[in-house]
């Protein structure tokens, strides 16, 4: 079976710190899976060096069977990696139907067009439209991405990373922040993504996390420590101690 | 009046951006006498409206657009002296080559680079083609500048007389087709990706976007445009001084266009045109202290007026409109 995305031995250091050491990690078609950890476990290091925002020590990562280890963030997102932002990182002063449309025309490589008008582009917008509709804020479509609720820009930044139709999708922290009341909407979001995209999400919501993945790694230290299905996590001892220190059961 | 662009925006083209236009053609009529003050506002606006679509839409940080500008102006200059190149349509069309060319390569370096360390670099530019002007004096005239600059007639036809009727019209005409180019890209998906840049450069990587390449581009062209600028003022004046490079009119222009507004295409109309009659009038009331009077109205817009002179306008109607519900 191809994995949608794979590392193999990846080691990442800076200087004297190890934030990556030796890790394996397997992403087949269409996995809900989860990457969870403690504080300062290297997630987000993990993330960066699958899109290529920080390039690995040693060791390769693999896209589709293709081994991408030297390919730019963009030539690996032309390649089918979307990725989401722990912290909101939108197009603060355009329109929420403006940030979708950008990942869009980028997908369908228009954007270095300069003489035809961005508003004729009907393809473009109405494709746009569709995803906020299906993402339930197609209503604040003509909003400035500033101004919108908190929750709601969750799920712009989701927006803008599913314009791409990516093949593998690295949701970091997509409830970051979003009152629990709230998170149940960004889990029916996710949950209404094509099945065939393959997905990881980085939570610290568990509840989420639980009810979302079908797998589950974890990473401690820059180390993959176990992985397993939900029921085999939950039961694991050495994730109780990392998650709760020695002494409890 | 400022328009939001991308892909809900609405591109035709308002009553408001005939203003400027029709504006024109009634200072041609009924102000003869102010006609060379007209092309060199003309001229600005041009050199401000380049620098908007790298300042205002593409975040590109800079205080020395300048460089362009006045290689421009010595390009066109140049050719007129030493190699009695005279037709101003072809000299305008070197000018910009030449000046897209420095963009070019010395784009290839700033735009790896943010925040301060561009803002010096661009600095560090305009003073290094400064100082080439000033020191080859064979071929630039040096601190005495290069006169005796001559201009054929416009397609053999219109030649530039002294009351400057044909230099204003030849500004007009130039600045129409430099507004119109630099209107059709800003409203174009090009236009719109060059916002997201400024908005999110980092977000723009994460999509996929070629963001390096793009700002290339917009850096040259806009390169381009500011050396069409500085070669009608050359055109204009048939002289070029060393007073067209480096830091200070690249400031000046700066100011020219946070006194209009960033960002908005018009601002880079208002600016120069507020800019320059303050500094005309100011210049003749106060010879020793014009300088006072417009660091006093910038105090003003800063302080009070942000988004420049098109901002508070905005705002105003904001008032009346809400008023009005």
């Amino acid at each position: 079976m191809t994995m949608a995305i794979q590392t193999k031995g990846v080691c990442m250091s800076f200087g004297a710190l190890t934030v990556a050491e030796d890790i394996n990690f397997e992403l087949p078609v269409g996995a809900r899976h989860a990457l969870i950890g403690p504080n300062g476990a290297g997630k987000t290091t993990f993330v960066n060096l699958l899109t290529g925002r920080l390039k690995p020590t040693s060791g390769s990562v693999f896209l589709g069977g293709l081994d991408v280890t030297h390919l730019s963030q963009a030539d690996r997102v032309k390649k089918g990696l979307g990725r989401t932002f722990q912290i909101n990182t939108l197009f603060n002063k355009m329109s929420v139907l403006d940030n979708v449309c950008l990942s869009i025309a980028e997908r369908e490589n228009i954007s270095n067009q300069f003489w035809s008008t961005a508003a004729s582009q009907k393809r473009i917008i109405e494709e746009s439209l569709e995803l906020l509709n299906l993402l339930g804020i197609s209503g604040d479509s003509k909003v400035l991405a500033k101004d919108l609720p908190y929750g709601k820009q969750r799920l712009v930044e989701m927006a803008i990373a599913l314009g791409l139709k990516p093949k593998v999708l690295l949701l970091d922290e997509p409830a970051a922040g979003v009152p629990s009341v709230e998170s149940h909407r960004i889990l029916q979001a996710i949950d209404s993504l094509p099945s065939e995209i393959a997905i990881m999400i980085i939570e610290h919501d568990m509840d989420l996390v639980f009810k979302f993945a079908k797998k589950i790694t974890v990473l401690v230290q820059g180390k993959v420590l176990c992985e397993g299905t939900p029921d085999e996590i939950a039961n694991d001892r050495r994730v109780h101690q990392v998650y709760l220190g020695e002494g409890h059961e | 009046m400022s328009q939001h662009i991308g892909y809900s925006a609405n591109a035709r083209l308002r009553w408001t951006e005939v203003l400027p236009w029709v504006f024109s053609a009634l200072v041609y009529y009924y102000l003869p006498e102010y006609l060379s003050l007209g092309a060199r506002v003309l001229i600005y606006i041009l050199f401000a409206l380049s620098l908007d679509l790298i300042v205002g839409y593409s975040g590109i940080i800079t205080l020395g657009h300048a460089a362009f500008f006045g290689v421009g102006a010595y390009t066109c200059g140049i050719l007129s002296v030493r190699f009695h190149l005279t037709d101003p349509v072809l000299s305008l069309f070197i000018s910009a080559l030449v000046s897209a060319v420095l963009g070019l390569v010395t784009g290839a370096i700033i735009l790896r680079t943010k925040r301060l360390t561009q803002l010096m670099l661009t600095l560090a530019i305009a003073a290094l083609c400064l100082e080439v002007a000033n020191k080859a004096t064979n071929i630039t005239g040096g601190a005495d500048g290069l006169s005796g600059v001559s201009i054929a007639p416009i397609a053999g036809l219109f030649n530039f007389d002294m009351f400057g009727k044909t230099a204003f019209l030849w500004c007009l005409l130039v600045l129409f087709v430099g507004w119109y180019l630099v209107r059709r890209v800003i409203f174009s998906p090009f236009g719109a990706s060059l916002t997201g840049i400024r908005e999110n450069n980092l977000r723009m990587q994460a999509i996929g976007a070629g963001v390096y390449g793009k700002l290339m581009y917009v850096y040259t062209f806009s390169a381009a445009l500011a050396g069409i600028a500085g070669a009608l003022l050359t055109q204009t004046n048939q002289f070029v001084g060393l007073n067209v490079l480096g830091f200070e009119p690249s400031g000046e222009l700066l100011v020219m266009l946070i006194l209009g507004g960033v960002g908005r295409m018009y601002g880079a109309f208002v600016g120069p045109i507020v800019f320059l009659i303050a500094q005309d009038f100011l210049a003749k009331q106060f010879p020793e202290y014009w300088t006072l009077g417009i660091g006093v109205l910038l105090l003003f817009v800063v302080l009070f007026a942000r988004g420049g002179i098109l901002g508070m306008v905005d705002r105003i109607l904001g008032l009346f409109k809400g008023s009005a519900k």
